[in-house]
C-alpha cells in the first residue's frame, strides 16, 4: 500500500509540532523517520495512527483520502503500530494477546483456544517470525515480546507497520533478528515505517531517511549518506558524534568539529598509564547483593572496583539490575549482602546524606522524579543537596544571597539556558535540566560520580556537554561509573565495561572489546564464549559500530 | 532580574486571585440561597415575566440587608472588629498548623485532635497549678503547645515507621482526642467540684491571656501572628524549611538529595501539632476560661479550609482565618437582624472550600489565564 501524507500540520498552543510534513512511502519500503527528541516525529505517527487529528492536510492510502479519529479506524485502514512500551497482557499467552479483540469463539461464548494458536502458527510461519503460541508473554525475553507486537499488527491485516524506537529495549542481537523480520516483511509487500534517533541503525535498515527537525522535513536521503551528514541535518549543525575518552583534554578547548580527532598513539599510551594501576581505587565493591520483595536477587553478587581517573561503564539491557545497583551504591535501596567502600572506608551501612558528604555525585536515572524539584526555582534546585553547606546554610539559616551567588556562577559555567534563576526547574528543556543535575553534583569535589543514564531523552547538542563534562570530571581524578543502555555511549567513554545480566555481572572487559562480543554478553553469554560465537556470526549493526 | 521578579510576583497574584475570587463566587452562590430561601421573594419570582422589577428589587433587599448586616457584624465599629479577631485567632493558628503540613506533602486533618489535647494540657495547668501570673500564662502556654505536639508528633512518628497514611491517623486520632476530653471530664482532675456536666474549673487569672483595648480581644491574637511570622520565617529563611518544602515537593528528589524523610514528616507534625495546640492554649486560656467538651467548635475543621483558602502559605493562612473570623463573627450578626440562619456562613466557607478545590472552575468564570508552571503542593498530601 502506497502512503502519502500531504502539508500534515499538528500544533499545540504557539508550538508547532509538526509543520506542512509531506511523505511519501512506497509500497514495500523501509522508510527511516530520524530526527531528534521532539522533533515531531511521534506527533506525526500518531496522527498517521488516528491518536491525534491534524490541523491541516491529508493521509492518503493508495491515492484515497483517509480520516481515521480513532486508532480502530487507522487499524482498519491496514496501518499497525508497534509502540515502544508494548501493550500487551502478561499473564496471557502469545496467542491470546495476538487475539485480543478478535476473539474467535465456540457456542456459547466459549474460547476457542485451539484455533486461536492455529492461526498464531499460520501467520508466524508466512512472515517468518517465530514465536510459541502458548508461551506466557510474561516469561518471554523482549524481543520475543516485540514479535507478538508485530504479529498483533499482522493479524489485523496491517500493510503499513510504524515501529516507534524499537531498538531501545533490544540487544544488539535482537537487533539483528528485528532487522531480518523486517526484511521478511519488505519481501512480503509491507511497508514500514520506523522511528529512531540512532544513526547508526538507519544506515543498516533503510531504504531512504527521512530526517525531521522542529516539526519540518529537512531532507530525504538514501542510506549511503554518512554518519555526519545525518547528524548534521538532524542537529541543523555540525556535530562532534563522539566525546573520545582519550582525547577529552584536548577535544575541551576546541570547538565541536566534524569529526573525532584520533588521539595519537603517545596520547593514548600516555592516558593509559594514568589510568592503570599508578592511581588509588575509589570505589570498591564486593559480593553485593539486592533483594526485590519477591525475594529475588535483582543485583547478585557484584563485584568490581573503579580507581581515580577511570571511567566503568555498565552495559546491558535496560531492567538487569542496573537501577538496584546504582542505588543500592547512594544507600537509597536496602542491601541484603556485601560491602561497599569509598576510598577505602566502609559505606556500606551509611545513609545517603552521609555518601553524599563523603565525595559521591550522584545523577539519577529519572532526573524529573530524583534529580530535581521541578517546581522550584533552578537557584533552588542547584543546592537540593548543598543547602546544609556553607555559605548557602549556616546554624539553620538559609543564605538566600550565597544562593542567588552561586546560581549565577553555575548558570554561566554550564551554560544553562533559563529565562532566569528564579524559573521554575520544570519549565526547562530536558537538556537544561540536565545541566542543573549536572552542575549542582560537580560543583564540590568528588571521589566519585555515579552517572545513571546522563544523556537519556537529551538532543545531540547537550549529549556531546554531558558527555564532556563527565570525560573532564575523570581527567580530575574522580572514579566513574555510567550506567547506559546505549551501547555507543558505553564504548565511547568507558575505560572499562561491565556488562549486566540478570543482576550478574557477566564479565569486566576492556572499551575495545568488539561490538558484538558485547551485544552476546548483554543477553548473558560469558565473555570467552562471546568472543568465539561473534567472530562466527558478526551482525550487520556489529560490523558497522567496529568500523567507525 | 527584573522579568524574575516580575515572574514570581505574577504567580504570587495569580495564588491571591484565586483565592479572592473563590470568595465572590460563594458570596454570589450565597445570594441565591438567601433568595431562594426566603418564602416572600421566591412568591415575587413567580410574575417575574409579569412585572420584573418586583423580583429584582425584593431579591436585592433582601440579599443586600443580610450582607450588610454580615459587614456590619464583622467590621462596624470596635466590638464587630475585636469579635473578628477573637474567632480569627485560633483558626490562624490551626490554619498555619494544617498549612505548614501542607507544604511537607502532608493533609493533616487531625488538627481538631490536637487542638482539644492542647487546650486540655494548658487548661489543666491553668485551673490546678498555682504559679505567678507571667510565669503561669507561659508555662501554661508552653503545655498547651506539648500537648499538641505529641497528638501531631505521634502521627509523623508512625508515617515515618510504618508508612501508615496521615489522613486515616488524624481522623482516628481527633475521635481518640474526643473522647479523652470526654471522658476527662468526668474525672477528679478535670471536673468542676459539685458538677455533674462536662466542666472544668476556670483557669485561674493568673493563666489567662490579658485583654487588648478594654474588649474580649485577648494577647492570643497576637501571639498568633507572631506564630505565622515564625512559620514564614522557618519555611522561607531556614534550612529546615528548605528540606521540608523539598520533601513536600518531590520526596524522591528529597531522598536523592540526602535528606531523611521520614524524620521530616516527623517534625513537621510536631511543629503542626504544635501549632494546632496553641489554637485550643488560646481558646481556654483567652476566651472560655473553663474547659468543655465543645471548645474545640469545629475549628480544627474550619482551619483545614482555612489553610486551603490561604494556599498553603502564613501569610494567606493569616488572611484566610480573618475572612473566616469576619465570617463567624458577622454570620452572628445577620442571624439577629435579619434572621438569615447562621448555616448560610457554613454553606459560604463550604463553598469557598469547593471553589479552591477547583481551580480550573474558578479560572473558566473569571477568565484567569492559568499559570505555566505546577501549582502548589495542596494536591500532593493525598498521594504523597
Amino acid at each position: 500500500m502506497r502512503l502519502e501524507l500531504e502539508g500534515l500540520t499538528k500544533r499545540f498552543g504557539s508550538l508547532v509540532a509538526c509543520d506542512h510534513i509531506d511523505l511519501t512511502v512506497e509500497p514495500g519500503e523501509i522508510r527511516c523517520l530520524l530526527g531528534e527528541n521532539g522533533a515531531g516525529k511521534t506527533t506525526l505517527m500518531n496522527m498517521l495512527y488516528g491518536l491525534l487529528r491534524p490541523d491541516e492536510g491529508r493521509i492518503l492510502l493508495d491515492g484515497t483520502p483517509q480520516t481515521c479519529t480513532t486508532p480502530r479506524d487507522a487499524i482498519e485502514a491496514g496501518i499497525g503500530m508497534v509502540h515502544q512500551h508494548f501493550m500487551l497482557v502478561p499473564v496471557f499467552t502469545v496467542a491470546e494477546n495476538i487475539m485480543l479483540g478478535r476473539e474467535s469463539t465456540r457456542r456459547l461464548g466459549v474460547l476457542d483456544q485451539r484455533a486461536a494458536e492455529q492461526q498464531v502458527r499460520e501467520l508466524s510461519e508466512r512472515y517468518g517470525l517465530e514465536v510459541d503460541p502458548t508461551a506466557r508473554v510474561e516469561d518471554i525475553s523482549v524481543g520475543v515480546q516485540q514479535r507478538v507486537e508485530i504479529l498483533k499488527a499482522l493479524a489485523n491485516d496491517a500493510k503499513i507497520l510504524i515501529l516507534d524506537e524499537p531498538t531501545a529495549v533490544l540487544t544488539p542481537r535482537e537487533i539483528d533478528d528485528l532487522i531480518e523480520v523486517m526484511r521478511t516483511l519488505k519481501a512480503n509487500g509491507t511497508s514500514i515505517i520506523f522511528i529512531t534517533h540512532k544513526l547508526k541503525e538507519v544506515k543498516a535498515i533503510a531504504d531512504r531517511i527521512t530526517v525531521i527537525r522542529r516539526g519540518k522535513v529537512v531532507d530525504t536521503v538514501g542510506p549511503d549518506a554518512s554518519e555526519a551528514s545525518l547528524a548534521e541535518l538532524m542537529v541543523g549543525r555540525p556535530v562532534q558524534l563522539t566525546v573520545s575518552r582519550r582525547a577529552a583534554a584536548d577535544a575541551d578547548g576546541e570547538p565541536a568539529s566534524g569529526a573525532t580527532a584520533e588521539p595519537s598513539e603517545e596520547q593514548a599510551a600516555e592516558s593509559a598509564d594514568d589510568t592503570s594501576d599508578t592511581r588509588p581505587v575509589q570505589l570498591r565493591v564486593e559480593r553485593l547483593r539486592v533483594v526485590d520483595p519477591a525475594g529475588r536477587a535483582v543485583v547478585d553478587d557484584v563485584s568490581f572496583d573503579i580507581a581515580g581517573g577511570e571511567i566503568l561503564g555498565i552495559a546491558g539491557v535496560q531492567g538487569n539490575g542496573q537501577t538496584e545497583l546504582v542505588e543500592a551504591l547512594m544507600g537509597l535501596t536496602d542491601i541484603a549482602g556485601g560491602v561497599i567502600e569509598l576510598a577505602g572506608q566502609p559505606i556500606t551501612h551509611l545513609e545517603p546524606r552521609a555518601r553524599l558528604d563523603a565525595g559521591i555525585g550522584y545523577i539519577p536515572e529519572d532526573r524529573s522524579h530524583d534529580g530535581l524539584v521541578p517546581t522550584f526555582s533552578v537557584a533552588e534546585n542547584l543546592v537540593l543537596d548543598l543547602f546544609r553547606r556553607k555559605p548557602f546554610g549556616s546554624r539553620g539559616r538559609l543564605s538566600l544571597s550565597a544562593i542567588r551567588t552561586n546560581a549565577e556562577k553555575r548558570i554561566a559555567e554550564f551554560d544553562v539556558r533559563t529565562s532566569s534563576m528564579h524559573a521554575p526547574a520544570g519549565t526547562l528543556s530536558g537538556g537544561n535540566q540536565q545541566k542543573v543535575v549536572l552542575a549542582r553534583e560537580l560543583s564540590r569535589p568528588l571521589k566519585v560520580l555515579l552517572a545513571a543514564h546522563p544523556t537519556r531523552g537529551l538532543d545531540v547538542g547537550s549529549i556531546e556537554f554531558v558527555h564532556r563534562r563527565i570525560v573532564a570530571e575523570r581527567d580530575r581524578g574522580t572514579a566513574v561509573l555510567i550506567v547506559s543502555t546505549e551501547l555507543e555511549e558505553i564504548v565511547a567513554l568507558a575505560d572499562r565495561i561491565a556488562v549486566m545480566y540478570r543482576g550478574r555481572i557477566v564479565g569486566i572487559v576492556d572499551a575495545d572489546t568488539p561490538w558484538d562480543e558485547l551485544g552476546l554478553m548483554m543477553a548473558g553469554v560469558p565473555p570467552e564464549a562471546a568472543a568465539r560465537q561473534a567472530e562466527e556470526h558478526p551482525t550487520v549493526l556489529g560490523a558497522l559500530e567496529d568500523a567507525s | 532580574m527584573r522579568l524574575a521578579e516580575h515572574v514570581r510576583r505574577m504567580s504570587w497574584l495569580y495564588e491571591v486571585t484565586i483565592s479572592a475570587a473563590a470568595v465572590v463566587l460563594a458570596l454570589v452562590a450565597g445570594a441565591v440561597l438567601i433568595i431562594v430561601s426566603n418564602p416572600a421573594v421566591v412568591a415575587t419570582w413567580g410574575y417575574f415575566f409579569d412585572y420584573p422589577p418586583d423580583a429584582l428589587a425584593a431579591s436585592w433587599t433582601v440579599v443586600s440587608d443580610a450582607y450588610a448586616a454580615l459587614f456590619l457584624g464583622a467590621f462596624g465599629g470596635l466590638r464587630a472588629l475585636s469579635n473578628t479577631l477573637i474567632h480569627a485567632t485560633p483558626l490562624i493558628c490551626a490554619g498555619l498548623g494544617v498549612s505548614l503540613a501542607f507544604r511537607a506533602g502532608l493533609f493533616n486533618i487531625g488538627a481538631q485532635g490536637q487542638l482539644i489535647v492542647g487546650a486540655m494540657a494548658a487548661g489543666w495547668v491553668g485551673f490546678t497549678v498555682q504559679l505567678p501570673p507571667v510565669l503561669h500564662l507561659v508555662v501554661a502556654v508552653v503545655a498547651g503547645l506539648l500537648g499538641g505536639a505529641v497528638w501531631g508528633g505521634v502521627v509523623g512518628l508512625l508515617k515515618a515507621r510504618t508508612g501508615a497514611h496521615e489522613v486515616i491517623l488524624t481522623i482516628m486520632l481527633n475521635y481518640v482526642a474526643l473522647y479523652l476530653l470526654q471522658w476527662s471530664l468526668t474525672t477528679e482532675a478535670f471536673q468542676r467540684p459539685g458538677r455533674d456536666d462536662p466542666i472544668s474549673p476556670e483557669v485561674h487569672p493568673s493563666a489567662q491571656f490579658p485583654h487588648l483595648f478594654d474588649t474580649r480581644l485577648h494577647m492570643g491574637f497576637l501571639v498568633a501572628l507572631a506564630a505565622a511570622v515564625a512559620v514564614w520565617w522557618l519555611l522561607a529563611r531556614s534550612t529546615a524549611g528548605f528540606e521540608l518544602r523539598t520533601v513536600g515537593a518531590n520526596p524522591h528528589a528529597a531522598r536523592t538529595a540526602g535528606m531523611n524523610v521520614g524524620r521530616v514528616y516527623t517534625f513537621v507534625m510536631l511543629l503542626a501539632g504544635a501549632l494546632a495546640g496553641l489554637a485550643g492554649t488560646q481558646q481556654v486560656l483567652g476566651t472560655t476560661y473553663p474547659l468543655t467538651d465543645g471548645i474545640a467548635g469545629t475549628i480544627g475543621f474550619d482551619a483545614i479550609t482555612v489553610a486551603l483558602l490561604g494556599r498553603g502559605s502564613p501569610l494567606g493562612t493569616v488572611a484566610a482565618g480573618l475572612v473566616f473570623g469576619a465570617l463567624t463573627a458577622g454570620g452572628l450578626q445577620m442571624q439577629i437582624t435579619t434572621q438569615t440562619p447562621l448555616t448560610l456562613t457554613t454553606v459560604l466557607q463550604a463553598t469557598i472550600v469547593l471553589f479552591i478545590a477547583a481551580p480550573a472552575l474558578v479560572r473558566a468564570v473569571f477568565r484567569i489565564r492559568a499559570r505555566r508552571a505546577t501549582g502548589p503542593v495542596q494536591a500532593l498530601g493525598w498521594n504523597a
